[in-house]
């Protein structure tokens, strides 16, 4: 990325288990989206090795990361990046596109994810004209439409009020209730003390990596 | 190959070009205008290429005039401005020695021969009129393609062999001494003072003509014996064969002509000519540059309607980056990214070529209705289908390079960068 190379990580260690819920914290330049978008194989390593489901990821060129990426990731972005002008079912099949699965099937597949995320009557609805919580609703139907192996969520609730962000949680918690592995990206406590393992990053290294005793976030809601 | 025909590939390509309307009706009317210039000038040209081949087609397009002057330099005993003249054995001697030549038609002039050259006064019952009178041979046909009224004829060999006093007369002739439904064929005419019965009306041909629909035309030896001329013409209309250079048998037959009639070798100005195949050819050069002219043009014009289309593309993958960074965090191969910005270029580019083509097409069916009727060379203006197909070819290759710009750019970016993009 540019001509100024930087080291954000130094050195992380660390594994996920299947259907473990891991915020990762630290403030910002703690390198956390770094590691996020390198598990996301967005960022390249330099250094070290990644393995995913057994399969070592290296050396990926764009078209290899981007069929591994369709595979076995599902993203959630802050700003939730929905193709403004695709309705929200349109959005959520996009994956399915990519996977060359039929329209009709895509299109099946999409409103059963919308409808575990409650969005079912506004699947013909563009982005523009729903709220933010919905946009992000309608952003975690679409990366678990892929059915992936990780779900990879950077600041999800970032760009959300409170209420908002618990009924994302409630959402993304209730997600990895089926046995979803997800992997989320914060600087919010109350939204980390919501996962079940909380991994803080200090200037590039992991300064603490702890099990907590998960809270649900339909307390709040 | 599969990407191109798969439905959902088109999806994607409607729903980008969808989104944004202004964007792609801007985009296209580059090309379309590119396009509609293409086929508005090359369909031009064409029609005037028509023109000029219809004017020239009641006229042999090797022939020639070849007719006396005076001589311009002293020879053999003659002072300079002697007459010169041509005569009837002057048709074989030029057939015996220049075998390029296939007809040559003499002709005389009423008047040339004698003190009197006036248009010769014709009377038909109580209408009467001046006109042009010639002595023909039929082979004059084969030369200038004399289009004859239904019902008529021209002169033929009988009536030269007989000295028969028919007569072929002219569009406004009969206009002028005949009733507007009186069939003229079989009518007698008073020239001068002898009857002559019509035989045929001949409609003066649009475009290069040496006569006029006033003139009429009498068997030659019937018009030798009336004013008494003896072997004399007043000028020779000669055709060469198809392939060969007429300007070079052009300057053989007044070689020969000089050296028969005891002239300078060097007197170019003894026998006047005038070379219809070269006339010709230059208007054909003429209409060849301008359709050379209206090819160029119109590509170049195509050409500037591409790159605007690249340049939009290049603007909007910009507009897309994130977009197309989505894409490809959910999986779009590059290649996928790619061959959508490229589709997108090709498809806006064909579809504006098609409406270009039928507004050029549409435009240039609305001039011909108009010059129809007016006496301008323009005919049926056409672009052949090869050249349309051309332009296309040439639209799709042009909007596959363009777009693999703007394609190149879009894949060069990182998904992770175009993310980051606010």
């Amino acid at each position: 990325m540019g001509s100024n190379s930087l080291h954000v990580l130094k050195g992380i260690n660390f594994s996920v288990e299947e259907g473990e819920l891991v915020a990762i914290m630290g403030s910002s330049g703690s390198g956390k989206s770094t590691l996020l978008n390198i598990l996301g194989m967005l960022d390249e390593l330099d250094e070290g090795s990644y393995d995913l489901d057994g399969v070592p990821i290296k050396n990926l060129n764009e078209t290899k990361a981007a069929n591994y990426r369709n595979k076995f990731l599902g993203f959630v972005f802050q700003s939730f990046n929905l193709i403004n002008y695709k309705s929200a079912m349109e959005n959520v099949a996009l994956p399915l596109y990519y996977q060359r699965v039929g329209r009709k099937e895509r299109q099946e597949k999409a409103l059963k994810y919308l409808d575990q995320v409650g969005l079912k009557e506004w699947a013909e609805h563009l982005p523009s004209e729903l709220s933010g919580g919905q946009k992000q609703r309608v952003a975690i139907a679409r990366a678990m439409a892929a059915e992936p192996k990780v779900l990879l969520a950077d600041e999800p609730t970032g760009a959300l009020d409170s209420t908002t962000s618990y009924e994302v949680m409630d959402l993304i918690q209730k997600i990895n209730d089926q046995g979803n592995t997800i992997l989320i990206v914060t600087h919010e406590p109350d939204i980390a003390d919501m996962c079940k393992r909380i991994v803080h990053l200090k200037d590039g290294i992991i300064l603490e990596d702890k099990k907590i005793k998960q809270v649900r976030a339909s307390e709040y809601v | 190959m599969r990407f191109i025909f798969d439905s959902n590939t088109w999806q994607e390509i409607f729903g980008s070009i969808s989104k944004n309307k202004t964007r792609t009706v801007i985009t296209v009317i580059g090309v379309l205008w590119g396009i509609f210039i293409y086929i508005a000038l090359a369909g031009s040209a064409q029609g005037l290429n028509n023109g000029f081949d219809k004017a020239f087609k009641t006229v042999a397009m090797n022939s020639m005039f070849v007719w006396p002057q005076s001589s311009s330099m002293p020879y053999d005993g003659f002072k300079t401005g002697r007459l010169m003249d041509l005569r009837l054995e002057d048709v074989s001697t030029i057939q015996n020695r220049i075998p390029e030549v296939q007809f040559i038609a003499p002709r005389i002039r009423q008047g040339d021969g004698g003190p009197n050259s006036e248009p010769v006064y014709t009377v038909k019952g109580q209408k009467s009129g001046n006109y042009g009178l010639y002595g023909d041979y039929p082979v004059y046909t084969k030369i200038a393609t004399k289009k004859i009224y239904d019902g008529g004829r021209f002169i033929n060999e009988e009536d030269i062999e007989q000295a028969r006093k028919v007569i072929v007369i002219g569009e406004r002739v009969q206009q002028e001494l005949f009733e507007k439904d009186e069939d003229p064929i079989g009518a007698y005419i008073r020239v001068g003072t002898v009857y002559f019965q019509v035989v045929g009306v001949h409609k003066l041909a649009n475009g290069v003509s040496f006569d006029s629909d006033s003139d009429m035309f009498i068997p030659f030896t019937t018009h030798r014996k009336l004013y008494n001329t003896g072997d004399l013409v007043s000028y020779l209309c000669i055709a060469a064969y198809d392939d060969v250079d007429v300007v070079q048998v052009e300057k053989d037959i007044k070689a020969l002509l000089r050296s028969t009639h005891r002239a300078h070798p060097d007197d170019e100005r003894a026998f006047g000519s005038f070379n219809l195949g070269e006339a010709f050819g230059r208007t054909m050069d003429f209409a060849f540059g301008l359709t050379f002219m209206s090819l160029i043009v119109g590509i170049a014009t195509i050409l500037a309607g591409v790159i605007g289309i690249g340049n939009i593309l290049l603007i909007s993958v910009k507009e897309r980056t994130k977009e197309l960074g989505v894409r490809r965090a959910l999986g779009a191969t590059p290649s996928e990214v790619r061959n959508l910005i490229v589709l997108e270029s090709v498809f806006l580019t064909l579809i504006a070529g098609i409406l270009g083509i039928i507004l050029g097409a549409g435009v240039l069916s609305g001039i011909n209705a108009f010059t129809k009727d007016i006496d301008f060379p323009y005919t049926n203006p056409t672009v052949p289908i090869p050249y349309v197909l051309g332009a296309l070819v040439i639209m799709v290759v042009l909007g596959t390079l363009i777009g693999l710009i703007p394609a190149q750019r879009a894949v060069s970016i990182k998904p992770i960068d175009a993310l980051r993009e606010e």
